[in-house]
């Protein structure tokens, strides 16, 4: 088999690097990837020749700037499939600011006192805490739906508590800790079936798992640039236009006006409606090299076949490693993408990530922004390692080695 | 006279044992050794008040005066964070916190510890160092 890794590899200069001496083995895709030379370079061009305020002015540069920034926003209309009659995508400078958006809009014009918002326990913290702030507002309540032991989120667990309390559903594709596929599109249809909205957490689902947001269905979907090659300070929120022009905006000031007197001001039309004040216009642009090479990323037989090459491996290799947990393995390893959370017994996660960093491996400790999910399963934190296609088995065997190497030290 | 060695010859000390290891990994493994042999707080002083906040491990320090100078206990559950508070301890604890706050730590960065003083970094260094010296500031100013 031919390795789809170093080709893929050779469009990101990032992963060239060399930390205290020795190549970068990069394992913390989960919480950002790295960029290829093509968004590199679009992000420089736009502030070297197309540096203007979009949608204000009629000089050239502002136009151009303006149909770049348009251009992104399409982009990710056909990463996401949106139907544009059914929906739209507003830009945000990433998904925690899309969670903001939607929180704040959401409870302002349907939440009242008692009513509920469910959740599942395995939410990042941008997918909890603007929840309880807008529960803090308007008197609802916040429901947790649990996940089981092996990671995996049951719709039955999900449906029980569909009360008609419940005004939206807001649960993540694939946790950024357990790294499952959550059965969405099940509980998004047991939702509708009783006339729940349903939003999308598509953080780490729009990397590794469909996010045709018409099949889903689903009524919101959200994600951030840098996680899928786009630059930082980029993200989506993807709504159902009922919803969208329903809502009360969320900032206002420039951009999301239509006139505005004293007396009374009314507001642009969708999807401006929500984007108030100059926009990352440049990072927003870069959605069109990144969602190019995502979209040949995720339709490849060799990147698909790595990806199960590697989950299979680590799932194997890494419970040989005395006292090792991994959180979030199910039986069916087809629902695992490559990210792997775990901790081992008698050491610590933060020195194993010491250790790992020295030898020049990139991965994360801690409480990984899922504080609750992660202190059901272990008090001292977790050691994650993530993939993207443009990692190699190679890595993967050296991150096992290496963690051999820190417990052996450790213990 | 006092018998007690001043911060610098504490700091010198402890950097003239670090240059004997040219490896990374055997320094890792010296720290990792002080981690693991040093009692450094009796378990009724891990409580949540001695918690220093900005560690992703919990570490755990306590101070005391005696006379007119500070006496540091600590512990973590991490042995990389403990066995580097442990250093820490043998410079700073027995100083007066005069002496504390005009020290600049940077003995941490000479043997080579220097990624650990980032304000990120999982150790929490940064934030035991700065526990250390509000425990000075706050004993200087009584």
């Amino acid at each position: 088999m031919s390795n789809p890794a170093s080709d893929i590899r050779n469009q990101f200069p990032g992963l060239q690097n060399t930390v205290y001496g020795r190549p970068l083995i990069y394992l913390d895709n989960a919480a950002t990837a790295q960029r290829p030379a093509g968004v590199l370079a679009l992000q420089a061009q736009l502030g070297e020749r197309e540096n203007a305020n979009i949608h204000r002015a009629v000089h050239k540069l502002s136009v151009d700037a303006t149909n770049r920034y348009e251009a992104g926003r399409s982009a990710v209309e056909r990463f996401l499939n949106v139907d544009p009659a059914v929906g739209c995508v507003v830009f945000t400078s990433g998904a925690t600011a899309a969670f903001n958006l939607l929180a704040t809009c959401f409870s302002a014009r349907y939440l009242q006192k008692g009513d509920q918002i469910l959740i599942s326990e395995a939410e990042h913290h941008s997918n909890i805490v603007p929840w309880q702030l807008a529960c803090e507002r308007t008197g609802a309540e916040l429901v947790v739906v649990p996940v089981e032991e092996d990671g995996t989120l049951s719709v039955a667990e999900v449906e029980k508590r569909l009360t008609n309390r419940v005004k939206l559903v807001s649960i993540a594709q694939i946790s950024n800790v357990l790294g499952v596929v959550n059965p969405v599109r099940e509980i998004i249809a047991a939702a509708h079936a009783k006339g729940i909205p349903v939003a999308v957490d598509g953080a780490q689902g729009v990397v590794h798992a469909a996010c045709d947001v018409q099949a889903l269905d689903c009524d919101f979907y959200i994600f951030s640039g840098h996680k899928i090659y786009a630059p930082t300070g980029t993200g989506i929120l993807y709504g159902k236009r009922r919803f969208l022009e329903e809502m009360p905006p969320y900032m206002g000031g420039g951009d999301m006006v239509d006139t505005v007197s004293f007396a009374r001001t009314t507001y642009n039309t969708l999807p401006l409606k929500y984007e108030a004040g100059t926009p990352n216009f440049t990072g927003q642009a870069c959605f069109v090299p990144a969602l190019e090479l995502a979209d040949t990323l995720r339709y490849s037989a060799e990147v698909k076949a790595q990806e199960r090459a590697i989950v299979a491996y680590l799932a194997e290799e890494l419970l040989r490693i005395d006292g090792l947990r991994i959180f979030g393995l199910p039986d069916d390893l087809s629902t695992k993408i490559p990210l792997f959370s775990l901790a081992v017994e008698g050491t610590h996660p933060s020195d194993l990530a010491q250790i790992l960093d020295k030898l020049g491996i990139a991965v994360r400790s801690g409480w990984m922004c899922a504080e609750p999910l992660v202190r059901r399963f272990s008090d001292r934190g977790m050691l994650r390692a993530s993939f993207l296609p443009y990692n190699t088995m190679a890595e993967a065997e050296a991150f096992v080695a290496g963690l051999q190497r820190a417990v052996k030290m450790l213990k | 006279m006092s018998t007690i060695k001043t911060i610098e010859e504490l700091s010198n000390e402890v950097i003239e044992e670090f240059c004997v290891f040219d490896e990374w990994l055997d320094k890792y493994e010296y720290i990792i050794e002080l981690g693991k042999s040093l009692p450094l707080i009796d378990e009724k002083d891990k409580i949540d008040d001695n918690l220093i906040n900005g560690c992703q491990s919990r570490v755990w320090l306590a101070c005391e005066m005696k006379e007119d100078r500070l006496y540091f206990k600590a512990d973590s559950d991490a042995i990389i964070t403990k066995g580097i508070i442990s250093l820490l301890i043998r410079v700073y604890s027995g100083q007066k916190p005069a002496d504390i706050l005009a020290s600049d730590f940077s003995f941490i960065d000479q043997i080579g510890l220097k990624e650990n003083l980032s304000p990120t970094r999982a150790g929490g260094l940064v934030a035991m160092i700065k526990q250390i010296k509000l425990y000075a500031l706050g004993y200087e100013s009584r």
